[in-house]
């Protein structure tokens, strides 16, 4: 186990900045998870602690240790592909003491340590198989005890869900943060989907065109965005944004209701709203339109929970909406950065 | 808990590598040496020659003259003043586009009629890809027996299907234009297959989405082929017709085993008439002359080629 | 089906068929006379009053008697074979890891220098058999059978680095780098990770050196004189010819069972070999 710590990484590949000198720290026994749309530069920040990728300038520490130089192999770190990357001319129970062999570790001690891994991921009736014979989700159980069999400092995560089919990903989700709370690794996870984000991550690291946009708790990110960016990538749908004094003003759509669902009525501001559309998702209806007084740049919508479902409403009609001022997010209108109030 | 306590006495990171296998881990190391043998073999075996070739054809060099004195252009106006050697260029084109139009069309109409679905379609194929799976050496004496001045087999069929009249009796390697067309069916027969494989490979490449959409969007025969299928194929079908035409262009085994260049020299191709003056006649500097005049087609196909391969990767 | 439809059906099959089955003549039929002329006795061999496709009388083993008991066919099969496996293996030892430099370690240059090896394949022997003649006497090489084993990779080696090369391309890059994070330094990788995930491309490889070797005949006539060192196709070529007596028997016996062996591997080998001339991957 070691905290991992980066000082002003960056990369280039060409005239192409994929990173722009990031600074974090990622704590011993954490599990943090970087998130952001494709080509946000998560993944080579990754490979860069990893070692598989070399940054153009910058520091790294793995445990206090500089490890910038030092190929992949001396680093301390273990690492699950997207694609998993088993050596596919290899058992399972070989691909799993790959990592061993390649240590010297004798041999006495390589078959108890394959054991111990296997049964941990309960894969231990896998170890004669081929990886082509195995599902993706035993595939992905083969590359985490592959990772986790010679007891790295460092877990390296590259999307190792987006193969997975939906159903088996929710409860791989699952297992895979219960496992890593049980063995208390230091743990990176890169992803683009931000429900495995909230749900799995000790904290979240939002990058953006190769920039770290916010780091912080689920909680954090999702209820206090730093910026417009942070404020729109997460949540389904969206936070609203509308123009207000100069200002970007922001709310959440499950946080703008209609007026009779409040019971206490104080601290709220009061905005009527037009309806254009309704969308009727099971639990929840999404309903779409434009706030009275404000141009029709922006649309807004606001997210009604089933139990509120006796409002009858149409579209075209108008009616009386409101937000609690708490929830109002401010942002700066050309920075995008979060500002004090309006 | 049992698991955790393993974890906490987790092996520390291995020690900082030396230097030698940080050699091992260095790209910039590693390709220059992966590739050296390979660059070495080639540079030593074909740019050098290529080289030393284009000094003998400038040069004086025979088996009687062992001086390399320099004499410029002048062994290339020889042999273009030379009446063999013009027959012997028209010759090669001639071999060659004629082959390579016959095997292509031929390979078209094989691989149409083995896109169908039929029993016995795995040893149909082998016994179509025979002529260009075995050494052609072999297979070229084989046609010369067929061929024979006195118990062409040839011959003998013609006569009993009565394409040909009862006394007449072709000297297919003894009369000049027989010759040639010998030489011809000869380059065909061994081409074809060849053809017939690369379109085969370009036909089944084309997804069946794209020729569903095709005719779900009501194209005819023509517009199917010169729109979608030509199209589609061409990369595959030019790469291949290429390396077709080289090796028809560039080979002399076949002349040399069907007629030794003959009869009196009219069915010579650059190669072996290279051969034939470079070697058994020792005259080096007017082989190499002569087989250095393919280069230039050689560079056109290579260029050809080269963009053929580039825009396959787009 | 109306009748109409059913006819026209018919006749395009018949058609199709009958062209097929032309076509298949044209291709195998050399080789179905190889066969007929090796067994059958020199009297029904020249005889022309009788429909030749077939024996008129007892098949005879006469001309292979005389292939193997008094010429020096074995031995041509030996040295050939011979010259096959080193060519192998000189051709596996350059081509494997230069094949891998193009594909993985060079960057974007080496699809560029990998077309540059490939065009050399296109360099002619009957360009080369001049001054390579010299190189071979320089080399005391001469009228001896390590002069094709020194001088086929020069052909065996393009190619099957470009071959390779598209093979290396298709071999997941996540296993590879999980090879360097699991421990292995990038030239460990290549062994113990690389190579054994290419097996296909290798034996496709091993084939195509061995039947480019083994097809080879310009560079063996000009290089070799001797009868004791040439490989098959010279020698059968030339040797089984005494001036201008053909033993017809002989020659197609020794020529069918040169080619057809290897034909056959050939063609189990056809599909990699399309795709690595093409480059095209289904």
């Amino acid at each position: 186990m070691a905290q991992v710590e980066a000082k002003q990484i960056k990369k280039q590949f060409g005239d192409v900045t994929a990173l722009h000198g990031i600074d974090l720290t990622v704590k011993e026994g954490e599990f943090c998870v970087f998130l952001g749309p494709s080509g946000c530069g998560k993944t080579t920040f990754l490979r860069i602690i990893c070692g598989l990728e070399s940054a153009s300038s910058g520091e790294l520490y793995i445990g206090d240790k500089p490890v910038i130089g030092l190929p992949p192999r001396a680093r301390g770190v273990a690492m699950v592909f997207q694609t998993y990357g088993l050596y596919p001319h290899l058992k399972v129970r070989d691909n799993i003491a790959f990592p061993l062999k390649t240590q010297g570790t004798p041999k006495d001690e390589i078959k108890p340590k394959v054991e111990w891994a296997a049964g941990l991921l309960g894969i231990g009736h896998l170890l004669d198989r081929k990886p082509r014979q195995l599902s993706g989700g035993e595939r992905q159980r083969v590359a985490l005890a592959r990772a986790l069999v010679r007891e790295p400092a460092v877990f390296l995560l590259d999307e190792p869900l987006s193969n997975l089919d939906a159903k088996l990903r929710t409860s791989a989700r699952n297992e895979l943060k219960e496992f890593q709370r049980r063995i208390g690794t230091t743990t990176i996870y890169v992803t683009h989907d931000q429900v495995e984000a909230m749900g799995m991550g000790d904290r979240i690291v939002v990058m953006e065109h190769g920039r770290v946009r916010q780091v912080g708790t689920p909680t954090e990110i999702y209820d206090e965005p730093a910026n417009t960016f942070v404020a729109t990538f997460l949540g389904t749908p969206p936070m609203n944004l509308v123009e207000s004094n100069g200002h970007l003003m922001g709310f959440r759509p499950e946080n703008f209701l209609h007026k009779s669902i409040y019971e206490n009525l104080t601290d709220l501001m009061d905005i009527n709203f037009r309806v254009a559309r309704v969308e009727y998702l099971g639990s929840e209806r999404v309903v779409y339109g434009f706030l009275e007084g404000i141009p029709h740049e922006g649309e807004v919508m606001s997210k009604l929970p089933v139990h509120v479902g006796h409002l009858d409403l149409r579209e075209g009609e108008q009616y009386p909406f409101a937000i609690k001022r708490q929830d109002l997010k401010y942002f700066d209108k050309s920075t995008g950065e979060r500002t004090a109030k309006g | 808990m049992e698991t955790t306590t393993t974890t906490t006495t987790a092996a520390a990171p291995p020690a900082k590598p030396s230097r030698f296998q940080y050699m091992l881990d260095n790209p910039g190391f590693l390709a220059p040496l992966f590739m050296a043998p390979a660059v070495v073999y080639i540079v030593l075996l074909v740019a050098f020659p290529t080289v030393l070739s284009v000094y003998y054809s400038l040069s004086a060099y025979n088996i009687y003259n062992l001086s390399f004195k320099f004499v410029g252009l002048k062994n290339y106006i020889d042999i273009f003043q030379d009446d063999v050697f013009l027959q012997t260029l028209g010759n090669t084109f001639i071999f060659t586009i004629a082959a390579n139009v016959i095997g292509l069309a031929l390979g078209k109409a094989t691989a149409l009629l083995l896109l169908r679905d039929f029993r016995g379609k795995v040893f149909v194929r082998f016994l179509i890809i025979l002529p260009w799976a075995v050494p052609i050496a072999l297979a070229t004496l084989a046609w010369r027996w067929m061929f024979d001045s006195l118990y062409s087999v040839i011959n003998w069929s013609l006569q009993h299907a009565h394409l040909i009249g009862p006394n007449t009796w072709p000297n297919w390697l003894g009369e000049e234009h027989l010759a040639m067309i010998s030489v011809i069916i000869v380059h065909a027969w061994r081409l074809f297959p060849f053809g017939a494989v690369i379109f085969l490979a370009g036909l089944t490449s084309i997804p069946k989405d794209v020729m569903d959409a095709c005719v779900v969007d009501g194209a005819g025969f023509w517009r199917k082929n010169f729109q979608i299928v030509i199209p589609m194929i061409t990369p595959i079908i030019a790469i291949a017709g290429l390396f077709g035409i080289v090796f028809t262009f560039t080979d002399m085994s076949v002349v040399y085993l069907l007629t030794k260049g003959g009869p009196t020299n009219s069915t010579h191709v650059l190669g072996s008439l290279a051969f034939q003056v470079g070697i058994l006649s020792g005259d080096v500097s007017h082989g190499a002359a002569i087989s250095l005049v393919m280069f230039p087609f050689l560079l056109v196909a290579s260029i050809l080629l080269l963009r053929f391969l580039r825009r396959r990767e787009v | 089906m109306p009748p109409k439809l059913r006819l026209k059906k018919l006749l395009d099959n018949t058609t199709a068929y009958t062209i097929l089955t032309i076509l298949v003549i044209f291709a195998a039929f050399p080789f179905y006379w190889m066969l007929i002329t090796t067994f059958k006795t020199d009297g029904d061999l020249y005889n022309l009053h009788v429909v030749p496709f077939w024996f008129h009388a007892m098949p005879t083993l006469d001309h292979l008697d005389l292939l193997f008991n008094q010429t020096r066919f074995l031995r041509w099969f030996w040295n050939s074979m011979v010259i096959g496996v080193l060519v192998v293996a000189i051709t596996l030892v350059t081509a494997l890891p230069a094949g891998y430099a193009l594909a993985r370690l060079v960057g974007t240059r080496g699809e560029t220098l990998g077309i540059g090896i490939f065009l050399t394949y296109l360099v002619p022997p009957t360009l080369l058999f001049l001054p390579l003649s010299r190189v071979v006497a320089d080399l005391h090489l001469q009228d001896s059978l390590w002069s094709l084993v020194v001088v086929y990779p020069s052909f065996t080696i393009p190619f099957c680095t470009w071959l390779m090369m598209g093979f290396y391309k298709s071999i997941p890059r996540d296993s590879v780098e999980a090879a360097l994070v699991d421990g292995c330094t990038v030239f460990g990788s290549f062994f113990k990770v690389v190579l054994p995930m290419s097996m296909s491309g290798i034996l496709t490889v091993v084939i195509f050196a061995f039947t480019l070797a083994m097809q080879e005949f310009i560079y063996a006539l000009t290089f070799i004189s001797s009868e004791s060192q040439k490989p098959i196709t010279l020698g059968v070529a030339t040797d089984l010819v005494r001036g201008d007596i053909y033993y017809w028997g002989s020659l197609m016996g020794a020529a069918l069972i040169a080619s057809v062996p290897f034909a056959l591997l050939y063609n189990f080998f056809l599909d990699s070999f399309i795709t690595g001339i093409t480059g095209e991957t289904r």
